[in-house]
């Protein structure tokens, strides 16, 4: 029976193609762009304003006030900024650490640093933004315990906590793209410059930050879009301070069509984002 | 009981409200505010096997915050219901869930129950399947918030206030007013919370209707656009003091625990905790009277599992589940034969259970309606939802 199949199927590459792909186009078009699509719908709709129920009849409110609300205006700005924040931060922690796995520890010891940077993804998200709440928690934290007496106080929850939990937790996302980028960097381009006369921090500007660049982007996109959609590290150690995602969730249970007109915000940006990011021509030798 | 002139003008207001909105079809909120009909249980059948709860943080206990805590086993065992509990830490949270239709039962608080009712999200309740009901407190019963033209829609479980917690070791002298929180050369600036949640503007809104009378504010739940404006524009002025919002009571007790929080309003179940930790803290019903609720348990026009509902509510209300819940949560019972039955004798007169002058500068959470809910018919006053919306902006502001 199965090989009967395998042979009706072999004479009809079109019947195998579809085979092959109807779960995932299913995946993505239902579960994917129909989630989209009810987001984009709904932010159209209103509310009864007593019982809270849905109502679906088109209107343009909840864009008006969101426009015209300059807290929303801020929300948006600060989570940009956060996200920004993340990134570079990321970066700049990244690229020392992935070019010593990658061309300066030994072969053996690649593996162990690979999977040693993988490590904090086994744990859960929540412990970890638990355990930076202990950390930074004013005058009774572990940060004010050890760094106290030379001087150096935690900032207390609010934008600064967010930016160190959420740079700890999307590190990872940044160190293996570049790992992997400088890993196919070839040895020989580096002795090369090298021998022309560049200095180190040249060859890094000139040949090494242009090949990994494609990498970099790859993970910019995973720390900046995880950022932009975060929502439970701002209310652990974010204080008072909110990001777009608890707007979100601050009104999904009140105002269903109003948070989902906040969440096409992250939505646009995103979109704006890759759209830059293609005309970088990176996406394209990733 | 609040008294019973306001509680009639509200139901007056509430069912003029209802007739404004069924005729102002022109109002950008296009309202169906009609009563949705709902079918009542007829009789009790035998149990489904399981029930699902959503409640208050501290309502169904099984045992796991402390073993000694637990009246889910003997429920699960005389009726072979197992629970399963989804805890709410806002009202809005909650009507969002009882919307999914995935739950049984519901402790609403007043400013949930009636959007759960003209949502059509629970049904009308057969008191006579609920032989507990027999015993609860007269004053409770068909209120405003539990009922609509004398049919009940829930049972009645307990009420209490929104206290002023403050930690004894540091906060100095101790506090009288809710002034504490909003004065905005407070020594604790930084370590003060609040409640976050829109009905918070109602705690405002009652230190201006006694600090401030020229603005003519009479209940809390009913402000016109000048008194709201007023209440938040307090808000704003103790933004800066405060250093974590709470919804989440657990993280609540842990910051009155660490001394990242001080001072702010609470439920008394935080102090109870607290204390039980040795945390030096104290809460009490500031000079102005407070904010509070009085919880009613309502079934779910979708239940899956009526009897095991019915079955629940019955047992949630009897005499020693009812002491046991007050007394671990920290609130007036609702059933006057639980008072015989908690383990410190004097918990019904500490909590007022029948001490109807305690309750008369306890402002229960109730849900703004365009109608002004303290009778007055020259303004219209903010509903609800602008109030969600007025909060939303403060906090991301």
């Amino acid at each position: 029976m199965k090989r009967s199949i395998a042979t009706w199927m072999h004479k009809r590459p079109q019947v195998r193609l579809a085979a092959l792909l109807a779960a995932p186009t299913l995946w993505l078009v239902v579960a994917y762009l129909g989630a989209l699509g009810a987001l984009l719908v709904t932010a159209f709709f209103t509310i009864d304003s007593f019982t809270g129920n849905v109502i679906a009849k088109f209107n343009l409110g909840n864009f008006h006030d969101m426009l015209t609300d300059p807290a929303y205006r801020n929300v948006v700005l600060r989570t940009l900024g956060i996200a920004i924040s993340v990134t570079l931060i990321c970066a700049i922690f990244a690229i020392p650490m992935a070019f010593f796995m990658a061309k300066i520890a030994k072969p053996k010891n690649q593996k162990i640093l690979v999977a040693l940077v993988l490590t904090p993804l086994w744990a859960s998200y929540l412990v970890k933004i638990y355990a930076w709440r202990t950390m930074l928690e004013p005058r009774t934290g572990v940060m004010d315990w050890i760094l106290g007496p030379i001087g150096i106080h935690s900032p207390g929850f609010g934008g600064p906590a967010i930016i160190i939990g959420l740079s700890y937790l999307w590190l990872p996302y940044m160190i293996l793209p570049i790992y992997a980028g400088l890993e196919r960097l070839p040895n020989s381009l580096l002795d090369a410059s090298g021998d022309l006369g560049a200095r180190n921090f040249y060859t890094f500007r000139r040949v090494i930050l242009p090949l990994i660049f494609p990498s970099l982007v790859a993970g910019s996109m995973f720390t900046f879009s995880l950022t932009l959609g975060d929502y439970i590290t701002a209310q652990i150690i974010g204080g008072k301070l909110q990001m777009l995602g608890n707007v979100v969730y601050q009104n999904f249970s009140i105002n269903l069509p109003f948070a989902a007109t906040i969440a096409t915000i992250p939505v646009a940006i995103m979109a704006i984002y890759l759209w830059l990011v293609r005309r970088t021509g990176a996406l394209a030798s990733l | 009981m609040r008294n019973k002139r306001l509680f009639s003008q509200i139901a007056a207001a509430s069912a003029v409200a209802l007739i404004l909105a069924g005729c102002s079809s022109s109002s950008h909120n296009a309202s169906k505010t009609t009563l949705p009909k709902v079918d009542m249980m007829k009789s009790l059948g035998t149990g489904e096997g399981q029930v699902n709860i959503v409640a208050w943080a501290g309502y169904v206990e099984n045992g796991s915050n402390d073993p000694k805590v637990n009246w889910v086993r003997d429920f699960e065992k005389a009726t072979g219901c197992k629970v399963n509990v989804k805890t709410g830490s806002t009202s809005d949270d909650m009507v969002a869930l009882m919307k999914t239709g995935e739950y049984d039962v519901v402790s609403a608080s007043g400013d949930a129950s009636l959007r759960l009712i003209y949502g059509g999200d629970v049904a009308p309740v057969n008191t006579a399947l609920v032989p507990n009901y027999a015993n609860i407190f007269a004053g409770l019963k068909n209120q405003p918030w539990n009922s609509v033209d004398g049919v009940a829609y829930g049972i009645p479980h307990g009420r209490g206030a929104n206290l002023l917690a403050y930690r004894t070791d540091i906060v100095k002298p101790a506090p009288t007013s809710w002034g504490a929180v909003f004065d905005p050369n407070s020594p604790y600036k930084g370590k003060i919370t609040a409640y976050d949640s829109p009905i918070y503007i109602a705690d405002a809104a009652l230190y201006l209707m006694k600090t401030q009378p020229d603005l003519g504010i009479k209940y809390p739940y009913a402000l016109d656009q000048k008194q709201f404006d007023a209440a938040v524009a307090l808000l704003k002025v103790q933004k800066p003091l405060i250093g974590e919002y709470w919804s989440d009571a657990l993280k609540h007790i842990a910051s009155l625990k660490s001394g990242g929080t001080v001072l702010g309003t609470t439920w008394q179940y935080n102090i109870n905790a607290s204390k039980a930790d040795h945390v030096p803290v104290e809460g009490f019903k500031p000079v102005e009277g407070s904010t509070g609720w009085s919880d009613t348990w309502m079934v779910s026009s979708k239940a899956k599992h009526p009897n095991c509902a019915y079955l629940w509510m019955d047992h949630i209300v009897s005499p020693k589940a009812n002491a046991a819940v007050a007394e671990w949560f920290g609130e007036a019972p609702s059933n006057a034969k639980a008072c015989d039955l908690t383990s410190d004798k004097n918990f019904c007169t500490t909590y007022h259970a029948a001490d109807e002058a305690y309750w008369k500068d306890v402002y229960y959470w109730n849900t703004a309606t365009q109608a002004c809910l303290d009778g007055r018919t020259d303004v219209k006053c903010v509903p609800y939802s602008e109030w969600v919306k007025a909060w939303s902006s403060l906090r991301n502001a």
